[in-house]
């Protein structure tokens, strides 16, 4: 068996000859072509759609709509996308970022996959053929997900309430050792009134940090009122370990990145 | 196994082939075309010494498929000199003690090139954004980051 | 750049035509134009793919091979084991002399490291290649095996390669190279202080951007003509002209271009099966390593532990250094036993000192098998000592470059090793970092000079 490309117009069309055994999405490339180039010989045929609709951002009434086929380049540049910018700005190089796609990133194993922490912290929406639900949900079963994403769609962040950062060795692209982001709102005298916070690297997948969040409510966003954050930061998770680092490192930086990610 | 067309332009010719289903863009241009001036040095996104340019985007040859390539304008470093004259960036990576082994070198071109096309006149930190995806494990990346600015100092003093 | 005339005045010759003057690479444009040939680049029509089946396993013996159902996967056109090399089991540096020959170019019975090349399979697609090397059955029965070098050293430890019948390489000094040079125990007891410190190191990849690989094609006369990214031609062609059991004249390596090599491409891996494949099969022939290959099976820098043991006086002089250093081969010899020897020289670093001890094991375990890396047998050794410096300044509260000052080799020194040093000129260089970093020490060291009195 050689590996075959199948180009479609639809959705729809594409699902149907998903549906065959050794049959992969083709988004950006840059996750299945690589697996293919790696001998991957389980992967006999590759799909994609040509809809233009896939490619297509759209920001209206405080939402955002970035479809499946977007590529972290164009969030990157668009102009009503900027609290998003430094999370689709960390994913590979110049080049990878003209390919990789929304989409595909929602499907990416750690330790790749951080536009999809931004995304988890922002509470998105995924829409796929079969009807949409929250992005932690789709995470939850994205292995035994064989519906196409079409989108995904989020209530833009203000400013000041969203921060990203990714963790590498290398500057300015490298792998992350771990990316977090986190969504915060604060009363006027700074006091945290709600915090939804992701981590990438943490487990296989993002992953939400939901005792940290807790424990950064009534907070002001000092060293020592976030402390108890801090120390909650590491519950749940389990930490990869790759090439790049440990679990044991990781878990163990990942409360001192979250405090500059806080307070810096 | 199935073959497939395809078509587009490189370096400004057309070119016609009938290619594998799934062949990527990397091995159509080096097995096919006879363009090796793309290199595979890790197939999997990570060393950018693949490096092309598609429709004015710089792009990983090894993981973009040859079939989804039709009609595009594709250009690679074989075809930067023009009538036998260096581009300024093969020239100022040639005086500028740039190469070393050469084998990222045809990609670094691609994403500097990228890059002075449409920041003719990039900071330090342009030039090393730029360069991110690129790897040179010789480590020479002082020489080719000096090569890419005297390249864009070259090129605004031939505008002026 | 600048050329400081002032020291050695007397010895240097000031007519340099080529030294200080910028002079450009020749191979630079070719470099820049994408026209400088590296191996992948030649392209033969019919050319096969060839993918090796690995070990799963870090120490197994090999109960059976099954290639049948490989063998008819469609487009495979011949598959390899070891009953197919002529001389298999082989050692690099057998050409001087040093053996005995410990490795096999196909696993024969035994695995002894994971990742060990078992099964070749010749394909005409690399995508068929890989998917016959998948329905190759190799039934292991898995051997307990051991890691870490101190562990390998043990009494009943596994052995990992019956070639050798120990876990470390059997000089002709015994079972570790040894530097003895005054009496270290006196100088120990004269010494004010002793320090004892451990240092150890992991693997290194070399990681170079053109993974590892050859493409051989039959001339049509018997004769092969190999391009290769090998850096050691010679020592290629002579060690596949014995594995192979071919005259050299019939073997034609074409080569010196490398994208990256940094010593990792010193290893005869790819060569010798690439070309027995385009020999039994009268086809081109492609070997190139995956990048997951060349991460994971071309040989890193060994791992390396050295212990440091020092006598040293509250006046700075080093009087004794006794020193154990342990080099992880890996399951095979390949450069480690010469790695390990160039540490025991290498050791005492670039200081005088009376009394040495030295000690320097290559060992085997079931990891990789390290070869080659930019100074090889020195690089980790110097890690050690100079941090050995270090601390030793720190213990008796002197400053680490005026240490360094009174412990320096200087011309007409006899090493521990019984070399006399020449040409030192350590004593200028740090006389020259001092000013460049701005490092002040005492003027009687900016005084001093390489050549000692009435040398």
């Amino acid at each position: 068996m050689s590996l075959a490309l199948q180009t479609f117009s639809t959705v729809k069309d594409a699902s149907a000859a998903l549906q065959a055994a050794g049959a992969r999405y083709l988004g950006g490339g840059t996750l299945v072509v690589r697996a293919a180039n790696e001998g991957d010989v389980s992967l006999s045929s590759l799909v994609r759609v040509t809809d233009p609709s896939l490619s297509r951002i759209a920001v209206s009434g405080g939402k955002a709509r970035l479809g499946a086929s977007v590529t972290m380049a164009a969030v990157a540049r668009h102009p009503e996308l900027n609290a998003l910018s430094p999370a689709a700005r960390a994913v590979g190089g110049p080049a990878i970022r003209n390919m990789a796609t929304v989409g595909g990133n929602l499907f990416a194993p750690a330790p790749y996959g951080d536009f999809t922490v931004a995304l988890l912290a922002l509470d998105a929406i995924v829409v796929t053929e079969d009807g949409e639900m929250p992005i932690e949900t789709f995470l939850t079963g994205r292995n035994a997900s064989r519906a196409v994403v079409t989108a995904v769609a989020f209530p833009l962040p203000a400013a000041e309430s969203f921060r990203f950062r990714k963790v590498s060795r290398v500057k300015p692209k490298g792998v992350s050792v771990l990316s977090i982001a986190a969504l915060l709102q604060r009363t006027s005298d700074g006091v945290v009134t709600s915090a939804r916070i992701a981590f990438g690297c943490m487990a296989d997948r993002p992953m939400r940090a939901k005792a940290a969040e807790k424990a950064l409510l009534g907070c002001k966003l000092t060293s020592k009122e976030i402390a108890p954050a801090l120390a909650a930061a590491g519950a749940g998770t389990s930490p990869i370990t790759d090439p790049i680092a440990s679990a044991w490192y990781r878990a163990e930086v990942l409360p001192v990145h979250l405090g500059r990610l806080l307070v810096g | 196994m199935a073959k497939v067309p395809v078509q587009f332009t490189l370096n400004g010719s057309e070119k016609a082939e009938f290619v594998e289903s799934g062949t990527t863009l990397l091995n159509a241009l080096r097995d096919k075309i006879g363009d090796t001036s793309p290199k595979g040095g890790c197939h999997q996104g990570t060393c950018g010494a693949c490096s092309v340019i598609i429709d004015g985007e710089l792009r990983l040859s090894c993981l973009t498929l040859a079939e989804t390539c039709g009609g595009a304008n594709i250009k690679t470093t074989a075809g930067l000199a023009e009538g036998g004259v260096l581009h300024p960036l093969q020239r100022a990576f040639l005086d500028g003690f740039a190469t070393q082994c050469g084998f990222c070198t045809p990609g670094m071109i691609m994403a500097a090139k990228v890059l002075l096309d449409r920041t003719p006149n990039p900071s330090r930190e342009d030039v090393v954004e730029a360069l991110s995806g690129n790897v040179c494990r010789c480590t020479g990346y002082e020489p080719i980051i000096q090569a890419v600015l005297s390249a864009a100092r070259a090129n605004s003093q031939n505008v002026a | 750049m600048e050329l400081r005339k002032d020291y050695f005045a007397d010895v240097r010759t000031d007519g340099l035509n080529e030294i200080g003057q910028p002079r450009p690479r020749l191979d630079s444009p070719g470099h820049v134009t994408g026209k400088t040939a590296y191996f992948a680049d030649r392209n033969f029509p019919g050319m096969l793919h060839l993918k090796m089946v690995r070990s799963p396993h870090h120490h197994a013996r090999i109960r059976s091979i099954d290639t049948s159902e490989a063998e008819k996967h469609p487009g495979v056109v011949k598959v390899l084991t070891a009953r197919d090399v002529p001389h298999n089991v082989y050692t690099i540096l057998i050409l001087i002399q040093i053996g005995p020959e410990d490795e096999t170019v196909l696993a024969d019975g035994k695995v002894r490291w994971k990742g060990e090349a078992v099964v070749a399979v010749l394909a005409e697609t690399e995508r068929a290649a890989q998917e016959a090397a998948a329905k190759v059955k190799v039934d292991y029965e898995v051997l307990p095996a051991v890691f870490d070098m101190e562990e390998a050293l043990k009494p009943g430890a596994p052995l990992v390669n019956e070639y050798h019948g120990q876990n470390y390489y059997l000089y002709d000094s015994g079972e570790c190279r040894k530097v003895r040079f005054g009496d270290v125990e006196a100088g120990f007891a004269q010494a004010d202080h002793i320090l004892e410190q451990s240092y150890q190191s992991s693997p290194i990849e070399h990681a170079p951007t053109e993974t590892t690989g050859c493409v051989v094609a039959p001339e049509g006369n018997d004769r092969f003509t190999c391009y290769t990214n090998t850096q050691a031609m010679f020592f290629t062609l002579d060690n596949a002209s014995i594995i192979l059991q071919m005259q050299g004249s019939k073997l034609h390596f074409v080569g010196g271009t490398v994208g990256g090599g940094f010593g990792g491409k010193v290893d005869v891996i790819v060569e010798p099966i690439a070309i027995l494949a385009a020999k039994l099969t009268g086809r081109p022939v492609c070997f190139i390593y995956s990048r997951e290959e060349e991460m994971q099976i071309s040989s890193p820098r060994a791992a390396e532990k050295v212990v440091i043991k020092d006598g040293v006086m509250k006046d700075g002089r080093i009087v004794a250094r006794k020193v154990t250093g342990y080099t992880d081969a890996g399951a095979y010899s390949r450069h480690s036993p010469y790695g390990a020897q160039k540490g025991a020289a290498h050791y005492p670093g670039p200081y005088t000192i009376p009394n040495v001890w030295i000690d320097t094991y290559c060992v085997y375990t079931n990891r990789t098998p390290s070869s080659a890396m930019r100074g090889f047998g020195v690089t980790i050794g110097d890690f050690a000592l100079e941090v050995q410096m270090d601390k030793l300044a720190r213990l008796i509260g002197m400053d680490p470059l005026e240490l360094r000052f009174i412990n320096a080799y200087r011309d007409g020194d006899m090493k521990a090793h019984r070399q006399p040093t020449e040409g030192a000129a350590l004593i200028e260089c740090m006389q020259e970092a001092s000013r460049a970093a701005n490092w002040p020490v005492a003027e009687k060291y900016m005084a001093m000079s390489s050549y000692r009195k009435g040398a």
